[in-house]
């Protein structure tokens, strides 16, 4: 065979028409339009300022055994310090875990019986200061920064003739113990965390396409001629994605215990309850969604536009107490937040549904409001 | 004996923005009659059935569908009243058993696997009822669309355009199934094109951009147009139609096959303005005229009001 296949040489004439048809087009779709515009500016101002990675004014509990002046002094510096916000001061190491493993401070600092006297007796005395490292990454300057603070506040104490105290070694002894996460593997933090960060963008895009599908193929038409309520629709187009939800759950489960060797601490049961909490919410979050968009692209743009900030301000990929006030505020509002918490709370904190069970409320909140915002938009007629 | 009306109802009106789609429609049907519902694209039928089954909220109108007050009680009707939309509007990734048993369950149907299997037999597919509804050809999706929507045994059925698109021998077979079906008493509201298919049905409405232009049996539709039309046989009828039209008396000069209608409802001027073409080259005779003239000449005199 020696003929030659003939092609039609490229035309700028045909390109042209295609490159008009597209603006045409992008033209017509004008909330599509706005989002690709709108949704950079929004997310460069919102994270821009949020985010921070060396987080500062993080909660602290002290428990003061020692009723000294030198005590009071770590106190007080405590209170002035950049890193450290002074909450309250515990009573018993009772309280003191409890308020750590709520999530309630991050630090509790405690200053042993004695301290004065063993202070001025030359022995350096041990300072104990408990961090909540779940989140390696929120805790490590704060540490990093206490034994200056330590010498700096004790220092106007230590003058004249105690000077020589404030030795080479430093006048305490100060021992840190990173809780729930001795060696710092940011592993056990960011794994759990993925299974929210996955559940979030895996439901509500599931969801959110679910209702625009029907509108698009014109199959909406069919299923509103036929007595249906819209709670029906909804819940029905729900339910079989939280058994995918869980297929994910799983699948995320045993990887973090064989692949990453997780810590799991807390029980089990009360993790696929709050996953089934989580899930829902983010179905009804898409199934809103799903209701409000006219078509499936701007469904998935709704999607993105949750998805970011569930990303980047709900504490997974940057420490929550980091992040300005109004920035926590949103955070607040967001489940996956709540969800990171919990997970976190269970798998290193072994925490039980005492300590979780605020969370767990706030999750259903979340999912009641945004569920009947869906029902309230779905629409009954074709108007 | 009282006449029993499926459809009863006045001044249905739909507004979108500041077009009336539909304009204070009047329509009755009654109980076991193929009511046939024609009129150009855009004219309102589509809106109008949507009205009647719930899916549009009406802007203005009252009467019964049913029984039931086609405004308030809209839930009701939808259990009783079969819809077919014009763009196959179910499940082409279930097969037909799953579109079916999906529709029965929506409407609780009693005994919902025997009457999903009646329903497949009749449609005659019971060898192909695990095919997707996606892979069938527009005959076989009508078919499968028009026993959807009689799963729950609607008293009144609403169909539009059900055979656009279909080809003949689905149509006739189609056409064949609604009468039977109608003498058992169901009630059919039909939207279609096709002058033969609005010769089968018992009674007729003609809407044109939102208005009811005319109604009742093909007779009387035809009677009621008062339109004298003369058919014309011969070479260059374009020709002829082009001389013809804007002559004083000649409403409408139209190419029907290879014959030529010319038509008006004023019989003596129509006469007058075809008298100089009377002549060897053409073969002219007075017919009576057929819905299709009809039709045209109720197109042709109603204006656009959508249009600026």
């Amino acid at each position: 065979m020696n003929h030659t296949k003939k092609r039609i040489p490229l035309s700028f004439a045909r390109f042209w028409a295609i490159v008009i048809k597209e603006f045409i087009q992008m033209r017509r779709d004008r909330l599509t339009f706005g989002m690709i515009i709108g949704i950079p500016v929004v997310q460069l101002m919102l994270f821009g300022y949020a985010i921070n990675g060396d987080p500062k004014h993080l909660p602290t509990a002290v428990l003061l055994a020692d009723n000294s002046q030198q005590g009071r002094s770590l106190l007080s510096a405590l209170k002035n310090s950049d890193y450290f916000t002074f909450v309250r001061e515990v009573k018993s190491e009772a309280d003191a875990d409890a308020a750590l493993a709520t999530g309630e401070v991050q630090f509790v600092v405690t200053i042993p019986e004695n301290f004065g006297r063993t202070l001025l007796r030359g022995d350096r005395p041990t300072v104990l200061v408990e961090a909540d490292a779940t989140d390696p990454s929120a805790t490590g300057n704060a540490i990093a920064s206490l034994r200056t603070l330590l010498e700096s506040a004790l220092r106007q104490d230590l003058k004249g003739p105690l000077a020589f105290l404030a030795g080479s070694d430093g006048p305490v002894n100060l021992r840190v113990h990173a809780r729930y996460n001795p060696e710092g593997i940011s592993q056990y933090n960011i794994v759990p965390g993925l299974m929210g960060v996955v559940l979030t963008m895996t439901m509500v895009m599931i969801t959110g396409l679910a209702i625009t599908r029907e509108r698009e193929r014109g199959t909406m038409e069919n299923l509103l001629s036929m007595p249906t309520r819209p709670l029906e629709v909804l819940l029905g187009k729900i339910i079989p994605y939280i058994l995918v939800g869980y297929i994910q759950v799983g699948l995320i489960l045993i990887a973090a215990r064989f692949l990453f060797r997780v810590p799991m601490n807390g029980s089990i049961p009360l993790l696929m309850l709050t996953s089934l909490l989580f899930i829902a919410a983010n179905l009804a979050m898409g199934i809103t969604f799903s209701t409000l968009a006219k078509n499936q692209l701007q469904a998935v743009q709704m999607t993105f536009f949750f998805f970011l900030p569930s990303l980047l301000l709900s504490g997974f990929m940057f420490p929550f107490r980091g992040m300005p006030e109004w920035a926590q505020v949103i955070g607040e509002v967001l489940p996956l937040t709540h969800f990171l918490r919990v997970i976190r709370g269970i798998l290193l904190k072994g925490n039980g549904f005492t300590e979780v069970v605020l969370q767990l409320w706030q999750i259903i909140l979340f999912a009641a409001v945004v569920l009947t915002i869906g029902v309230k938009r779905y629409r009954r007629t074709l108007d | 004996m009282t006449v029993s009306f499926a459809i009863d109802v006045r001044g249905m009106t739909k507004r979108f923005g500041e077009q009336t789609v539909v304009n204070g429609i009047d329509l009755q049907v009654r109980s076991g009659e193929v009511y046939g519902f024609l009129g150009p694209n855009g004219s309102g039928k589509t809106t109008f059935i949507r009205m009647l089954c719930g899916l549009l909220a009406a802007d203005a109108g009252e009467g019964t569908c049913l029984g039931l007050d086609v405004i308030r009680e809209s839930e009701s009707i939808k259990r009783q009243v079969g819809y077919m939309t014009q763009r196959f509007s179910f499940y082409e990734d279930l097969s037909i058993a799953e579109n079916l048993d999906f529709v029965a369950r929506m409407y609780a149907v009693e005994n919902r696997r025997e009457a999903v299997r009646d329903s497949i037999e009749r449609l005659g597919l019971a060898g192909r009822q695990k095919q997707l509804a996606g892979e069938l050809s527009g005959g076989w999706k009508q078919r499968l669309a028009l026993a959807a929507c009689m799963i729950h045994h609607p008293k009144l059925l609403l169909l539009d355009e059900p055979t656009a698109g279909v080809d003949p021998k689905a149509r006739r077979d189609f056409w064949e199934q609604i009468h039977e079906l109608a003498g058992q008493g169901l009630t059919f509201l039909i939207t279609t094109h096709y002058m033969d298919e609005a010769e089968r049905c018992d009674r007729l409405a003609y809407l044109s951009y939102g208005n009811l232009l005319t109604r009742g049996t093909a007779e009387e539709v035809v009677a009621g147009a008062g339109l004298t039309t003369w058919r014309v046989d011969g070479p260059d009828l374009q020709e002829l139609a082009r001389l013809l039209r804007g002559r004083a008396g000649v409403q409408q000069a139209v190419a029907f096959g290879t014959r030529l209608h010319v038509s008006g409802t004023d019989a003596a001027a129509l006469e007058r303005a075809i008298a100089p073409f009377l002549t060897e080259r053409h073969s002219w005779q007075q017919i009576k005229p057929g819905l299709e003239d009809v039709f045209i000449h109720l197109m042709g005199s109603s204006k656009d009001n959508f249009s600026q």
